[in-house]
């Protein structure tokens, strides 16, 4: 079986590296479109592109994989701009002007996709592919187109990583610096066209906005650093690529970009359930813990005050005279905190402190209210 | 008032005109803020505050007037100064740590691609220790309070290390305590001369705290030493009929 899962055949290797490469640069990117709160317009990026495509196949006649790529990179570029423009000079909203751009070319892609569809070019075939993407259309001379700007990207990541930060985090501040804000802002945007625009062929247009949120979505749940941030979104984005194409590869009628996305999805169902600290089921636990270990606190302070009334530290009372919370919560607290023998339950309703517990409420009081404010 | 020198001045404002699109929000501003004082802004929600800031620091272009900053273009003085924007301009969401924030106020220094060194760090540490918030070095943005996101940003402003500062509301919902302390630290700025700019919105502790104060309407109404500036009628005209209703439930006699 495992044989013969990495028996790769040749097209198999081409297609799965166009998909770790696809991955691997949508991944990373993702995460700052994400954290600058742009997720939007990786989906306006990648429909603007498409009329680019198009273009660029009437320009040259022929699916030259780089002609294609600039093409698409720079109707893809002027989609953003024109969302700057409309946001600027007119008094509509950021997601009227998406909405409006996002149609607007892709609707003139379409035209022109029909209009080729009549025209007798042999390769023509190939076009639809960067609608739904199509894994089988990915050549060796692809590959390298998508290789080089794949490298092109994480070049820059890591060069500008500290300006990127601080961009995504606090572009005023930025600007209060010194630092040319505008010039940055279009550097990284850039390289976010590269990176949607490398994955056209194999995800499509339609679902390329996911690989521009979905990895950095999942990723943002597991840790609080950005490094750590980017570099998961980035892993994710790869592991998709690899078992969308394994997925897809081995169950017949199953195209590939799709089967990727179904992934990347899976990936973020998963992070948001089970994450730690953000997912919701640990949420549910840690909820539930601290609720009954604040209860049990709350018991042994309500004792450590009746013991101050008996001259007797260790003397036992009734769980009624006790208990503050409703009968059933002190009733399983109570049990709780003498399974860890921190009281004692000598005859049916008396509890009392043992002397572990006793010096535990001590400790409780002097540490519970001290403040953790700073000064 | 007398007139100040030129080479005593920190910021010289002339003439400044700001407009968003045709709507003039900064109208004719002229400033002249000596070195080494607390300097407090003042005026009612909308008046233009920020917007004078954002404009003496050159993040926007005035569309009339012009902006010095110790005798030179701000250009030529972006590291000189210190910027404490308002708390609400970021996402505290974004995953990083207390520490990582206020090392971006050595961002200016450091430069083009260098990365924060260890004598980075421990300005940064040393600035978080003057807040009182050493303790949170490592805290996720997300987990810190209010006021405490505020000392956060007010360490960043102090690792800059600048002789003129700019603080956008720094006291803006912080509990007495605090406002002590950051007071105490802007004042201790001044006496090492250097020129504090805060944009403040409580007239009752505006004597105690600042040196100086410019009442703002979009127009400025007064600018001096406090004592001088404080007069109702310059209240009246920078908060115009709004003083009134605030003052409407205590009996008014004129
Ligand atoms: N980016 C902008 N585009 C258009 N108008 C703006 C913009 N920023 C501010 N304004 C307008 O300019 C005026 C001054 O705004 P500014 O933020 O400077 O006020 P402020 O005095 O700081 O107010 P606050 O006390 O509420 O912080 C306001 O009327 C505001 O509506
Ligand atoms: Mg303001």
């Amino acid at each position: 079986m495992f044989v013969d899962l990495f028996h790769f055949n040749y097209t198999l290797g081409v297609v799965m590296s166009g998909a770790f490469i696809l991955g691997i640069s949508s991944g990373l990117l993702s995460s700052f479109a994400v954290l600058r709160q742009q997720s939007l317009l990786g989906d306006v990026i990648s429909h603007a592109a498409f009329p680019g495509i198009t273009l660029a196949f009437l320009w040259m006649m022929a699916k030259d994989p780089l002609g294609l790529f600039l093409g698409a990179i720079i109707s893809g570029w002027l989609g953003t701009l024109f969302v700057h423009a409309i946001v600027r000079y007119t008094s509509l909203t950021h997601d009227a002007a998406f909405g409006i751009v996002l149609s607007v070319f892709f609707g003139l892609g379409i035209v022109l996709l029909s209009y080729i569809q009549q025209t007798p070019s042999s390769e023509k075939a190939g076009l639809n592919s960067f609608l739904f993407g199509s894994a089988s259309t990915i050549l060796f001379q692809d590959l390298i187109t998508m290789g080089v700007f794949c490298l092109i990207i994480i070049i820059f990541i890591i060069l500008f990583w500290k300006e990127f930060k601080l961009l995504a985090f606090d572009p005023n501040f930025m600007n209060s610096l010194g630092f040319p804000v505008v010039k940055l802002d279009i550097l990284l945007t850039m390289l976010l066209v590269m990176a949607i625009v490398l994955g056209l062929q194999m995800v499509g247009v339609v679902l390329m906005s996911a690989m521009m949120i979905a990895p950095a979505a999942a990723a943002r749940q597991w840790t609080s650093h950005l490094g750590f941030t980017v570099l998961l979104s980035g892993f994710f984005g790869l592991l998709a690529g690899v078992i969308g194409t394994l997925f897809s590869n081995y169950i017949p009628h199953l195209s590939t970009g799709p089967m990727i996305v179904v992934v990347v999805s899976l990936f973020v169902i998963v992070s948001l359930l089970f994450a730690p600290h953000r997912g919701l089921i640990w949420n549910w636990i840690q909820t539930y813990y601290y609720r009954s270990n604040i209860r049990a606190n709350s018991m042994l302070m309500n004792m450590l005050l009746f013991s101050e009334t008996q001259t007797d530290p260790y003397h036992c009372h009734q769980l009624s005279a006790l208990s503050a919370i409703g009968r059933g919560p002190a009733l399983r607290a109570m049990h709780e905190l003498k399974r860890q023998q921190f009281v004692r339950n000598p005859e049916g309703d008396l509890w009392g402190f043992t002397k572990r517990g006793y010096q535990k409420a001590q400790r409780l009081q002097a540490t519970l209210f001290k403040d953790d404010h700073g000064y | 008032m007398k007139d100040l020198l030129d080479d005593e001045c920190s910021v010289i404002v002339q003439d400044l005109t700001v407009a968003y699109k045709e709507k003039p929000v900064l109208w004719d501003i002229d400033l002249k803020i000596p070195k080494g004082v607390l300097l407090a802004i003042v005026g009612p929600n909308g008046a233009g505050k920020t917007t004078l800031l954002r404009s003496i620091m050159g993040l926007i272009k005035p569309a009339a007037g012009n902006v010095s900053i110790f005798g030179q273009s701000i250009k030529k003085q972006k590291n000189t100064i210190g910027y404490m924007p308002q708390r609400g301009s970021v996402d505290w969401d974004f995953p990083t740590d207390a520490l990582d924030v206020v090392m971006m106020g050595r961002y200016g220094h450091l430069g083009w691609f260098r990365r924060p060194t260890k004598a980075d760090k421990k300005l940064a540490l040393d600035a978080l220790d003057r807040v009182g918030m050493l303790d949170f070095s490592d805290r996720q943005l997300n987990q810190l309070s209010g006021g405490q996101q505020q000392r956060v940003f007010l360490a960043r402003a102090l690792v800059q290390d600048a002789d003129l500062y700019f603080m956008d509301e720094p006291f803006v919902g912080v509990d007495a305590v605090t406002e002590q302390a950051i007071i105490g630290l802007l004042k201790e700025l001044r006496n090492q001369s250097k020129t504090v700019v805060v944009v403040h919105h409580d007239l009752q502790t505006l004597s105690d705290y600042f040196d100086w104060v410019s009442l703002l309407n979009v127009r400025q109404i007064a600018y001096g030493p406090v004592k001088d500036v404080l007069t109702n009628e310059n209240l009246r005209t920078t908060y115009g009929g709004r003083r009134a209703f605030l003052m409407a439930n205590q009996p008014f006699v004129d």
